[in-house]
C-alpha cells in the first residue's frame, strides 16, 4: 500500500477533481488530460499506478444497485463475543452478503445484503435468521441524503 | 425517485463490462464495445441515458479512505424527530467529512435510531469533535446518538450482479 504523503500535486488533483464527471466520449481521457494540464497517457498511467497503491479502490462508473432493480440492504444482528466466529462465517458464507463488520456496540455485527430482487432480499435475511439463531434487525434506508464529491487530499 | 428500469440483455453486458472499472486506454468506451459485441455509439449512448436516469451516480475514482489517511470511521447514528429527518439530511449530507446518510427504520425499544451518517476522520479524537459539530447542527432534534466504529472488516466485496 502507497503513502499518500508520497502523492503529487498532479496526484491530488487527480483524487480531487475526478470523483465524478468524467466524460462520455471517444476521448475522455484526453479531455481530462487538457483540463489537468497534463497528457492523456500520463493520466492514465496515474490513475493505474493510484489504483495499485491502494489510494484509489476503483475507476469507472458507480451503479445504483435499487435504480437496476436490485435491492442493497443494511441489516445487524447482536452477537455475543463467544459466539461471534461462527456466525461471522455463516454470514460470510452467504454469497448475498457483500459486505460484513464488526463494530463496538451489542449490535455488533453489521451487513450489507446485495441481492437482485427484493424477494431474495427477503429470503436471505430469513435463511440468515434461520442458520445463526440470533433475530437481523432489518435497516433498510427509507431515503438516502444527497452527498457531494468531496473527499480531498 | 422510486423508478425502476429494467436492464436488457445489451444493458446487462454492459454493466458486467464496467462494474469492476473501465478499461484504462485512451478509448475505454470503445473497449467496452467490443467486448459487448455492439459500436461504441450504441455503448456511450446507453451509459450517458444511465447517467440521466440515475441507474449510474457518477463516473469517476473512488478514492479509498482509509489509504488516504481517514483511518477512523465512525457509523453515527441518531435518534431525531421523524418529520424533521428529511431537512437534516439534507444540511449533514451536505458537510464535506459524511460520505453517506440515511434515513432508516428504528427497531423499538432497543434501537431508538431512525438516522445515519458515515463520518470520516484521521482519528477517534477528530471524529467525535465532527460528531459534536452535527450535534450543534441538529441541535434540539438530538434525541440521542451514537458512534460506531468498525472493529473488523469480515467480508468486503464489491457490488456484483451476476453473470
Amino acid at each position: 500500500m502507497g503513502d499518500p504523503g508520497m502523492m503529487d500535486e498532479l496526484d491530488r488533483a487527480i483524487v480531487n477533481s475526478l470523483q465524478g464527471g468524467f466524460p462520455v466520449c471517444d476521448h475522455p481521457f484526453a479531455e481530462v488530460a487538457a483540463r489537468l494540464h497534463t497528457t492523456e497517457s500520463e493520466l492514465i498511467s496515474r490513475i493505474e499506478l493510484l489504483l495499485q497503491n491502494g489510494m484509489l479502490s476503483r475507476f469507472g462508473p458507480m451503479y445504483h444497485a435499487e435504480r437496476m432493480g436490485g435491492s442493497l440492504s443494511l441489516a445487524a444482528m447482536k452477537v455475543p463475543a463467544f459466539d461471534f466466529e461462527r456466525v461471522a462465517e455463516i454470514v460470510n458464507a452467504m454469497p448475498e452478503v457483500a459486505h460484513n463488520y464488526a463494530r463496538d456496540h451489542i449490535l455488533s455485527m453489521w451487513f450489507v445484503l446485495a441481492t437482485e430482487t427484493p424477494q431474495e432480499h427477503a429470503a436471505a435475511l430469513e435463511k440468515i435468521g434461520q442458520k445463526t439463531g440470533y433475530p437481523v434487525y432489518d435497516m433498510p434506508k427509507i431515503r438516502e441524503y444527497f452527498i457531494g464529491l468531496k473527499l480531498s487530499v | 425517485m422510486t423508478s425502476q428500469t429494467t436492464l436488457d440483455e445489451i444493458g446487462r453486458q454492459i454493466v458486467l463490462a464496467t462494474q469492476s472499472g473501465l478499461p484504462l486506454e485512451p478509448q475505454p468506451y470503445h473497449a467496452v464495445a467490443r467486448q459487448v459485441g455492439v459500436s461504441a455509439e450504441e455503448v456511450m449512448a446507453r451509459i450517458f441515458r444511465m447517467l440521466e436516469t440515475g441507474m449510474i451516480r457518477r463516473i469517476g475514482v473512488v478514492p479509498n479512505h482509509y489509504a488516504l489517511g481517514y483511518k477512523a470511521n465512525g457509523m453515527t447514528v441518531w435518534n431525531v424527530p421523524d418529520e424533521k429527518v428529511d431537512a437534516l439530511g439534507e444540511e449533514i449530507g451536505e458537510l464535506d467529512f459524511v460520505s453517506h446518510c440515511y434515513h432508516r427504520p428504528r427497531h423499538l425499544p432497543d434501537w431508538p435510531y431512525n438516522f445515519f451518517a458515515m463520518v470520516h476522520g484521521h482519528d477517534h479524537g477528530e471524529v467525535e469533535e465532527l460528531v459534536r459539530r452535527i450535534a450543534g447542527l441538529i441541535g434540539d432534534a438530538d434525541r440521542g446518538h451514537e458512534i460506531l466504529y468498525s472493529t473488523r472488516i469480515l467480508k468486503k466485496t464489491g457490488l456484483r450482479i451476476g453473470g
